[in-house]
């Protein structure tokens, strides 16, 4: 029997970007805010002071920041056909855990989606049509457009330091940054940060075949910055510890370092840490949420009542919580029926590494950043003409490598021995002149055989079913993957490089090998409630006291980073829920 | 014109609502003596000494009070019949506070720092008195007699008393500005800088030629906050000053350890008025300035500790030293690295340390510990580097003064 807390006026379920920035907002309205957290309390210069972080065995090898396994997995299979098993060792993607969340771990890419990304499927109707879509893909608008969003991605860049150079602000076309991005209201605050030696290079190499290269959106710092709360943080030192690590240089933007240290002089704002939110609480009806059940690192089951709930944890934990809590229909592909569940996705990586002679080229590539790195984008989103090539989506093409850590960076050409003596010579031969993953970052659009639901055979340590992920990779994001990476190719081999290995991404998909921790949709936004959870403020549609962060509210994922989207779609609910649903409790939009 | 008059009304009334006040005994009733009550209480920092830290009652009592002698618990100052000074009368309070004696005619220790209070006027203790008992009674007995033998004989503070203790209210000097007056009640007295940064004598009594040089407390030295040029303040302004006092943190260093309790619960809270008062008096104290040649840098000490600089130390405080203004310390500048007792460098060196966060700058920055890093004789090469790297040098710090610092801080908690 659970024990019973105060009311609050504001439950929030996990305190990393999305239930910081919440919060903040929430606090500064006079709400009387609780954020549960199921990790460990963390914060910068006491857990990840720059004596010890740089430990790439500790933390990389050995997933110091993230979840354990056997606190909560997932259980995996490509296909409905097959048995899903589960993930004992995390692998294609790292979920986060404790306060900061990803935003402790991340490299800090600081990306806004395409204006076309938010209004997909109508786009894509509009210029290719319909017959031009795959039969089973499920893509669709977001409900929400990009100018919605602009005032909320400034405020993000703002508060993180955003480090880039702006390619168009107010509709002007700026030279040297992305001419394909939508108008910005406002240059990033800080300048982009220095490029090294090998990104320079393929910075050059894409201009001289053509392409607009620019340097990618960065929260790493490029100077000392003050944040519009007040919060410092300090230049980048390069060090090449970002992606995996914590950064207690003030360098890396957080909400450690941006947002937090405001947070907790609110008095009106509280944390419970090491709490595992197992259900969000509902009146008989199923209607309206009373709060959440939680359960502490002692055992003791609590239940915290509250007036607002705001499910702000990793995108699947926030739809396992849903299905959980029997909130929303959930979806089942069959009947192609139901919502929690549906459009869920994740990325499709590929990459091209290049050899060049040692005696002419030395990258020392462990001076680097986690955001570092020279990009274009003429082949993301719809910036090119899919006409010719049968496949939509795209991605940005890019050498952003972040770092030349001794354990992992053994790129050796496709020829060499897996391991011996000629293997050890190749590495030491290659380690400063090898151009290591150079990337694209490709989308993954949604498709009806893609999904989330609960596992029918395991569960977690408290009995409840383990969230299942059904997930392979469809012939659309196959071809693009091989389209793009053999543009990026070409970009690297006009490098210099003397030779050059493709890694376009092939199916099935593995869970095995890391792509990115960008696993989003199956609680996802949009216009009509028979196929989105939420509607345009993350608002859910069954119940309206609850609002719904994160990435799980992608309709299908874009390619590019997700976080400044993720912060946009955090600061554009709160200002909802600040201007019109206090005032008015109830949907915001008439289902 | 009309609005003009009705204004004068408002000031003649104050005013002699001021009047009022002083003449009468400590009320809560009246707004006037209990707000003036409070900002004392809070220039006087009343209540960093009397609460137990992180989660004590406030005023309640019970803080162990680390001197020479031994700890020393701090009494509980709420209005509680029993166990705090609710029974006193008004007088009684004053002549605990300004005097040292207790209702009971026995003698307070120093750690209570009447000898800088009595500089405070009858009037301004009988505010803070009448600040005081607005605050709720706690019932907290507190033991207050824990010093070993012989020094838990009270009546020895008489003696004491007689060297040290110079009672009387503060005399401005009329031959300077209101804001240095202001400025020299603050800090010699409700302020009490001295407590802390003025050297005390075997009997724990002020040196007083040497005012304000530094001296030590729970185990930091406490800098020279002097106009001395190297270890003092002779390279901060006025505004670098009251800056620091108001918001922990400055171009050049940040608060941390004992001082950033300070600005928490005492500066942070003072007007701008009143932090640029004292540091225009501090500006004014001259400091000795008895400091040796820089150590040539091809010295091995220097050559070393410019090394583990580059490598440790200089992601942050900049290979310049000259850091980041407001979160990463100047060591360029900072004149705590060259007191000339290097205990407080060594310790922030082998404990890190966390500065302040203040409404103004919340992001209070913290420092590593480099105590599993750096052994002696590499603390003590960079701490020679930084100390004579940039002008206004100090002398070499010692691989032994480094492994006495570690043993000490073996024994210490905080």
């Amino acid at each position: 029997m659970a024990r019973i807390l105060p009311k609050k006026d504001v439950v929030i379920v996990g305190l990393g970007w999305t239930g910081c920035i919440v919060a903040n907002e929430l606090t500064d309205e006079g709400l009387d805010v609780i954020a549960i957290e199921r990790g460990p309390w963390r914060d910068a210069p006491t857990d990840f002071p720059t004596t010890y972080a740089q430990d790439e065995l500790r933390y990389h090898i050995r997933h110091e920041l993230f979840l354990r396994p056997d606190q909560t997995t997932f259980t995996f299979r490509n296909k409905t056909s097959q048995t899903a098993l589960p993930i004992r060792t995390w692998g294609a993607f790292m979920p986060p855990n404790g306060v900061g969340g990803g935003g402790v771990h991340w490299n800090a890419e600081t990306w806004r989606f395409l204006p076309s990304d938010f209004v997909l499927k109508t786009h894509l109707t509009q210029r290719y049509g319909a017959a031009f879509l795959p039969e089973d893909m499920t893509i669709q608008d977001w409900g929400v457009t990009y100018e919605d969003l602009e005032p909320h991605y400034d405020a993000f860049e703002y508060l993180c330091g955003t480090c880039g150079t702006a390619g168009n602000v107010k509709g002007k076309i700026m030279e040297g940054g992305n001419p394909f991005e939508g108008a910005r209201s406002r240059p990033y605050p800080n300048p982009a940060q220095k490029q090294g030696f090998a990104h320079a290079l393929w910075g050059k190499a894409a201009r001289e075949l053509g392409y607009k290269s620019f340097p990618q959106p960065s929260g790493n710092m490029s100077r000392a910055y003050t944040n519009p709360l007040g919060v410092r943080m300090g230049p980048c030192t390069y060090c090449g510890f970002c992606e995996w690590f914590g950064c207690a240089n003030y360098s890396k933007a957080s909400p450690q370092t941006t947002i937090l240290p405001v947070l907790v002089r609110k008095s009106n704002f509280s944390v419970r840490d090491n709490s595992e939110v197992t259900k969000i609480n509902t009146d008989r009806a199923g209607k309206h949420a009373t709060g959440v059940t939680f359960v502490d690192a002692s055992g003791t089951e609590w239940e915290q009542p509250a007036d607002l709930v705001i499910l702000a944890a990793y995108s699947m934990f926030n739809v396992q919580l849903l299905l959980l809590s029997k909130i929303g229909q959930p979806y089942d592909p069959a009947a192609n029926t139901g919502v929690i569940g549906r459009n869920f996705t994740h990325q499709c990586m590929s990459s091209v590494n290049g050899f060049f002679d040692k005696s002419k080229f030395n990258f020392n590539p462990f001076i680097s950043s986690g955001a570092i790195g020279m990009t274009i984008d003429e082949f993301n989103g719809d910036n090119f003409d899919h006409g010719p090539h049968g496949f939509v989506g795209g991605g940005y093409l890019t050498h952003a490598q972040t770092n030349g850590r001794p354990i992992t960076t053994t790129t050796v050409p496709p020829d060499t021995p897996k391991w011996g003596a000629a293997w050890k010579k190749a590495v030491a031969d290659n380690y400063l002149s090898t151009v290591t993953g150079a990337g694209v970052h490709g989308s993954f659009y949604s498709y009806r055989d893609i999904y989330l639901d609960l596992d029918p055979t395991y569960k977690d340590r408290f009995g409840r079913p383990l969230m299942r992920m059904t997930i392979d990779f469809h012939d659309n994001e196959l071809k693009a993957a091989a389209y793009l990476t053999d543009k990026l190719d070409e970009i690297v081999k006009a490098m210099g490089a003397k030779q050059t290995q493709k890694k376009p991404r092939k199916g099935p998909y593995d869970i095995t090998t890391y792509q990115t921790t960008h696993l989003n949709g199956g609680a996802v936004m949009g216009t009509d409630r028979k196929t989105s959870a939420l509607n345009r403020y993350l608002q859910s549609w069954d119940v309206p006291n609850l609002f719904v962060m994160g990435a799980g509210a992608f309709p299908q994922n874009a390619g590019y980073n997700p976080t400044g989207t993720v912060a946009a779609l955090a600061y554009w609910s709160a200002k909802a829920i600040r201007e019109q649903y206090l005032k008015k409790p109830g949907p915001l939009v008439d289902a | 014109m009309r609005k003009y008059a009705t204004r004068s009304v408002g000031i003649a009334a104050g005013a002699s609502l001021l009047l009022f006040a002083a003449s009468a005994s400590a009320s809560e009733q009246d707004f006037t003596q209990v707000e003036k009550g409070r900002y004392l209480a809070t220039a006087a920092d009343c209540v960093a000494c009397h609460t137990v830290p992180n989660g004590g009652r406030s005023f309640a009592g019970g803080r162990p009070i680390e001197t020479p002698f031994g700890d020393i618990t701090s009494a509980n100052i709420t209005p509680d019949k029993d166990t705090g000074i609710g029974a006193w009368t008004d007088a009684q309070f004053e002549n605990a506070v300004r005097k040292g004696i207790r209702p009971d005619g026995s003698r307070l220790y120093p750690a209570m720092p009447f000898t800088a209070y009595t500089k405070m006027s009858h009037d301004d203790v009988v505010a803070i008195r009448a600040y005081l008992k607005t605050l709720p009674a706690v019932h907290n007995p507190v033991v207050r007699d824990t010093l070993p033998f012989p020094l838990n004989i009270r009546a020895g503070m008489r003696a004491w008393d007689a060297l040290y203790f110079t009672p009387g209210e503060f005399k401005p000097d009329p031959n300077k500005s209101a804001e240095w007056n202001r400025g020299a009640f603050l800090v010699e007295g409700p302020g009490h800088c001295g407590a802390c940064h003025t050297p005390k004598s075997f009997l724990g009594g002020d040196k007083n030629s040497e005012y304000l040089q530094g001296s030590q407390l729970q185990g930091w030295v406490t800098p020279n906050i002097t106009n001395d040029n190297v270890a003092g303040l002779g390279a901060w302004s006025v505004d670098d000053i009251a800056t620091y006092l108001r918001t922990g943190h400055n171009r050049i260093t940040a608060a941390t350890g004992p001082m950033a309790e300070e600005v928490e619960n005492s500066s942070s809270k003072m007007t701008d008025g009143d932090v640029k008062a004292m540091a225009t008096y501090l500006k004014s104290l001259p400091g000795e300035s008895n400091n040796p040649q820089p150590l040539k840098s091809d010295d091995p000490a220097m050559k070393a500790g410019q090394a583990i600089f580059r490598d440790q130390c200089s992601a942050c405080h900049s290979i310049d030293g000259k850091g980041v203004a407001k979160l990463f310390p100047s060591l360029a500048d900072a004149s705590m690295l060259r007191s000339r007792d290097p205990r407080s460098a060594i310790r922030l060196v082998l404990r890190g340390a966390r500065s302040v966060a203040t409404d103004a700058e919340p992001t209070a920055p913290g420092m590593p510990s480099f105590s599993h890093q750096l052994n002696d004789d590499q603390i003590a090469a960079v701490l020679t580097y930084a100390r004579n790297a940039w002008g206004r040098p100090a002398a070499a710090v010692t691989a032994s003064d480094v492994s006495e610092a570690r043993r000490e801080l073996r024994a210490r908690t905080d």
